[in-house]
């Protein structure tokens, strides 16, 4: 047996076997909702956990908890934003632009959650944000993530996927460098999007807001653990990675929409897009079809909030991660 | 039953609007009424006129429900009388231009038939809504529409109730209609909501240009969800509500809501239970429209009206 050079000696075995990595305990979490104002099951749960805090104190939670309503402005009003996306001004440019009288809203308050949860990139931002989101959307339960090399983010991924069985779990990452990262996550050190639906905008559905629930109450529950010393075994691990974004067929000069998703598409996010599957269906009966070479996986189809941004849907690519094993780094 | 001398000659229904954009975030009326405004060929008949219309252009360039004030409830007397002076709401002056167009409100030149498209957030299928239980010509055409998409299926909803019914945009009209499909998000244009509504306006035109070419509707009968009350969330004393609609409620329109049923369910997970004496048939469940008018649903009776045949009268 030892002639075979693909077998390992017994000491050999053993090194592959300890070969965890010890990664810093997690200090504090923040669970952020109402980051846009109108994605309510965010709004109502950062609420209740709140409620429960005030009731039954600091204890409530095993490690320590701040909770945010992200844009209280918009809540009020019940709207995504007062003057723009929040969720695209946590770029490192953005977040260092100087602040006057006429900045918009959200560009300085988004600046003021920094100085809250940040400052983002330095040793003292907190170490995970847990921002709540809703789309109209059929995307179940997704988790979304700037990078694909954050041992902490992809295993509490692989946790709430193989917890969360009521809807599909899927893990997306968007591959950027962390100054670029534009939305609110990227603050922290470790921290990822909790997007769930469909649900309408100003709507709570009680089903979506307890997978939200749910979702916010297993990775409390995974960085408890993790504190307290659980090894977490590596593997492989499926995530979608973004590519591009394709917008709607629009007349060339009012740019006013020709054509809905096709009810063949409609719903079906995370499928595998084939050539000639249909894309969109013409208010005057045409079908167009996807063309491109390659299968990619469509996702975010039909957003409300991406009709003005001229996104139709998304497309993103099947991966397989390889995670090593972790456990915390005991001082 | 009715002899053959019990038919209801009524006047011919010339002049037809079609309203979109009531709401500036309710899409497929929208889309309707652009696509027709562009090109009317769909919506044309021989024996009648149909004016394609936005009503709320304002808010449809915001894509919000509404600029100051709900235009679908801007339609009272008060409003429609109300001098020209600055600083109207928005939705009030424009209800009274609209009432100059298409109305005014209960005269005889006011516009024969108008349609107003509607989307909703809650499961209520597609769903023609009427304000009177006498209006024979409406009963007639709802009764067509729903023969004529069988076995695709149509609730009836009518909203006769002295305190829940309410001054909307197509009241200026002698017979007013309202076309409700959902479920659809507020601004999102989903293709099957669009066609669905596509196929009844068909079907309601076609009815019209039957009825003007002198074509004779026997009596019928039509089953109708009548408006009985309206249920809001629990709230606590700030107002906020501290309860969802129960999964078991959420997308149950128009199925029969018993005592003892599940209703709300708290954010902490205790459930709240139906408590009415009777069977209940909710409607607008989970409507995003309605937090904000202390609506979780409404609940309706079952009812079935009967309407005389009817022709068109002789000149």
């Amino acid at each position: 047996m030892k002639d075979d050079p693909r077998l390992l000696t017994e000491g050999e075995a053993e090194k592959v076997e300890m070969a965890s990595l010890f990664l810093p305990a997690l200090g504090r979490m923040a669970v952020c909702g109402g980051t846009h104002g109108n994605e309510l099951s965010g709004v109502y749960l950062v609420q209740e956990m709140e409620r429960q805090r005030k009731e039954k104190g600091d204890g409530v939670w095993p490690i320590p908890v701040t909770t945010v309503l992200s844009n209280p402005r918009a809540v009020e009003e019940c709207r995504r934003y007062i003057d723009t996306d929040m969720n695209r001004c946590f770029s490192t440019a953005t977040l260092s632009s100087p602040m006057t009288d006429s900045s918009p809203y959200e560009v300085q308050h988004a600046q003021e959650l920094n100085n809250l949860l940040g400052l983002k990139g330095s040793a003292d931002a907190i170490d995970m944000i847990c921002d709540l989101h809703n789309t109209t959307s059929n995307m179940g339960l997704t988790l979304i993530h700037y990078s694909t090399s954050d041992w902490v983010t992809m295993h509490i991924c692989k946790y709430l996927q193989t917890k969360i069985t009521k809807v599909p779990v899927r893990v997306l990452v968007m591959d950027v460098p962390i100054s670029d990262a534009y939305s609110l996550e990227s603050v922290s050190k470790h921290g990822f999007s909790i997007e769930v639906g469909p649900q309408p905008h100003g709507v709570v559905r009680a089903d979506i807001y307890l997978i939200m629930k749910e979702a916010v109450d297993m990775t409390i529950d995974w960085i408890h653990k993790f504190n307290s010393g659980t090894v977490f075994e590596g593997g492989d691990m499926e995530a979608f990675k973004f590519i591009k974004s394709i917008d709607y067929p629009r007349d060339p000069e009012t740019r006013t929409l020709t054509a809905a998703i096709h009810p063949q598409l409609q719903d079906r996010d995370f499928c595998l897009l084939k050539r000639g599957d249909p894309l969109f269906l013409s208010f005057s009966g045409e079908t167009v079809t996807y063309e491109e070479e390659g299968s990619l996986h469509p996702f975010f189809i039909n957003e409300c909030a991406y009709y003005e941004k001229g996104i139709a849907f998304h497309l993103a690519k099947k991966l397989t991660l390889t995670i090593p094993t972790v456990q915390v780094k005991k001082d | 039953m009715s002899s053959r001398t019990n038919i209801s000659c009524l006047q011919e229904a010339k002049r037809v609007a079609i309203f979109g954009g009531t709401h500036g975030n309710e899409m497929s009326g929208i889309m309707l009424v652009n696509m027709w405004i562009q090109n009317a060929a769909e919506i044309e008949r021989n024996r009648l006129v149909t004016k394609p219309f936005i009503s709320n252009p304002r808010a449809v360039e915001k894509c919000t429900r509404y600029i100051n004030t709900d235009l679908n409830r801007a339609f009272t007397p008060e409003n429609l009388s109300a001098p020209d002076v600055q600083g109207l709401p928005y939705e009030v002056q424009r209800a009274k231009e609209i009432n100059q167009m298409f109305g005014p409100k209960g005269s005889s030149d006011a516009y024969d038939v108008i349609f107003d498209l509607h989307n909703t957030t809650s499961n209520m299928g597609s769903t023609l809504i009427l304000e009177s239980s006498t209006d024979l010509f409406n009963l007639q055409m709802v009764h067509y529409i729903k023969k004529t998409m069988t076995p695709r299926t149509c609730s009836v909803l009518l909203n006769e109730h002295p305190q829940l019914k309410y001054s909307t945009t197509r009241s200026v009209a002698k017979h007013p209609i309202g076309l409700e499909v959902g479920p659809q998000p507020q601004g999102v244009l989903r293709s099957n909501v669009f066609e669905s509504m596509r196929t009844i306006l068909k079907h309601a035109l076609d009815f019209i240009e039957l009825f003007n070419s002198g074509v004779e509707f026997p009596p019928c009968t039509v089953e109708v969800f009548k408006v009985q009350e309206r249920m809001d969330y629990p709230r606590d004393t700030n107002g906020n509500i501290t309860a969802m609609v129960h999964p078991h409620l959420q997308d149950c329109d128009w199925e029969p809501l018993n005592q003892g049923d599940p209703m709300f369910l708290t954010f902490d997970g205790r459930t709240i239970l139906y408590e009415g004496a009777s069977t209940v048939y909710p409607t607008f469940i989970n409507e995003a429209a309605y937090y904000e008018k202390q609506q979780a649903f409404m609940t309706t009776c079952r009812e079935i009206l009967a309407a005389n045949a009817i022709r068109k009268a002789f000149k």
